[in-house]
């Protein structure tokens, strides 16, 4: 059972709707104590890393995430919900991130902002996450900041603007993608369902 | 790189697309669900919903309409027409939209858009200016553009832009419905004055009105309504004119 964590940074309806479609197994998580069952978790969210890191330690969520994650449970971070596996961000600096990739998250500088649109990203090469999808396919960006990993390990995927930045993350079963899978058309589809099918 | 959008409109009074809805195709078709599927099919890279009606007493028909679309339309969708208060974009953004478009609102009230951008983030406020030319510059229009505001159009913009909008849906009400392309100027001062992105709206009838918006104009992304409902040109056939001409789009 998919879990999308629902802790009041945003709307779930989205990728709520992108899952039915693609007949996954999913329920919508309010409260801390209905984590039973569930074994794969998305983690969604738009606005501030602040108010969201803030949020989750309200709804409880924050602690159980950083273990889930640690223990390396399938998940996947979605927008600002990858740029929380970060150790903080730029946005809002006082505010901890999950901790699971060591770096921060930037603003761009430079460029219209947000980022908002199609754009390209060049995946690595033998990534189950990207089965069926061709190289430098596009996918929707709604994002100010992005994620800065001190090292590039994790990093599965990119994307150019203004400069190169990295727009999926991958560290064993924990998947971060900085733009909107359920929003992408039939490629962010497909991403999801191959994300859906890993086991 | 990021891509140029095209952005097809549906303008939905009780429940019917309203507007040139001649369609060779879908000639029957009024159904807003089935028009937002067809330009999803068709490779749009976003659509936007405009209740024109807007009426208090259709809310609800239109709320079902914006819930099914989202159900099978997996591109980002405004959702416009009527929009007053903080719990209006609430319910469109829980009936199933990604963004929530105004303008009036925004006028008669700056601090909605900052309330709204605290709540629900500056990535789901597309505010809408309509200007309109008084000799050397242009006014912005509310209440359909019967009222002028007096407020010079740029300096709005700036302001909405300072307030947490996400980005800019400019019509131009000179250039509205007259298929004769885009207010040129005006795009590009606004596309130049403001750090978010603009989106151009207002006049498009050929692929070239559309390159001119996008280039001379510098839009990030232009709206297309009768040109597409008419059928005369499909989205397919804009998107290859746009990248024989080097504009880079999906």
């Amino acid at each position: 059972m998919i879990a999308i964590i629902d802790y009041g940074a945003g709307n779930l309806r989205s990728i709520a709707n992108a899952l039915q479609k693609l007949d996954a197994d999913f329920k919508i998580l309010h409260e801390r104590d209905e984590f039973k069952g569930v074994d794969r978790i998305v983690l969604p969210g738009v606005g501030s890393f602040g108010k969201a890191s803030q949020k989750l330690e309200e709804s409880g969520f924050f602690l159980l995430l950083q273990e889930w994650i640690r223990a390396d449970k399938s998940f996947l971070g979605i927008c600002l919900g990858m740029q929380l596996l970060m150790f903080n961000s730029a946005e809002s600096k006082d505010s901890l991130g999950l901790e699971c990739v060591k770096g921060t998250n930037r603003r761009f500088c430079n460029v219209k902002v947000p980022h908002i649109g199609w754009n390209n990203v060049q995946y690595a090469p033998d990534e189950p996450v990207f089965k069926n999808i061709d190289q430098n396919s596009y996918f929707y960006f709604v994002h100010s900041y992005f994620i800065e990993p001190d090292s590039q390990d994790y990093v599965i995927g990119k994307t150019f603007y203004g400069l190169e930045f990295p727009s999926v993350i991958r560290r064993g079963d924990v998947y971060g993608v900085q733009f909107h899978p359920e929003k992408s058309g039939e490629t962010g589809l497909q991403l999801l369902k191959n994300w859906v099918e890993l086991c | 790189m990021l891509s140029k959008r095209i952005i097809p409109c549906l303008d939905v009074d009780d429940g019917v697309v309203m507007k040139g809805c001649n369609f060779t195709q879908l000639k029957k078709v009024g159904d807003p669900v089935e028009l937002a599927e067809f330009y999803y099919r068709e490779n749009a890279d976003e659509l936007i919903f405009l209740d024109i009606g807007a009426s208090w007493k259709n809310r609800q028909t239109t709320l079902n309409i914006v819930e099914n679309i989202s159900k099978k339309v997996f591109i980002p969708l405004t959702v416009g027409g009527g929009i007053r208060n903080i719990d209006d974009i609430r319910r469109a953004l829980l009936a199933g939209a990604d963004k929530v478009s105004f303008c009036s609102a925004a006028l008669k009230n700056p601090q909605l858009i900052a309330d709204a951008a605290n709540i629900f983030g500056s990535q789901c406020l597309v505010i809408s200016v309509d200007a309109k030319r008084k000799g050397n510059s242009w006014n912005c229009f509310i209440n359909g553009g019967r009222i002028d505001t007096n407020l010079d159009a740029i300096e709005w913009a700036k302001r909405c832009e300072q307030l947490g909008a996400g980005e800019i849906l400019l019509n131009s009400i000179d250039a509205d419905g007259m298929k004769s392309g885009f207010d040129l100027e005006l795009t590009r001062l606004v596309s130049n004055s403001v750090p978010i992105p603009v989106i151009a709206s207002g006049g498009a009838g050929s692929p070239e009105h559309l390159y001119a918006a996008l280039e001379i104009g510098q839009a990030d992304a232009v709206l297309a309504a009768s040109i597409l409902h008419s059928a005369t040109y499909s989205i397919s056939h804009i998107k290859q004119y746009l990248t024989e001409k080097g504009v880079k789009v999906r």
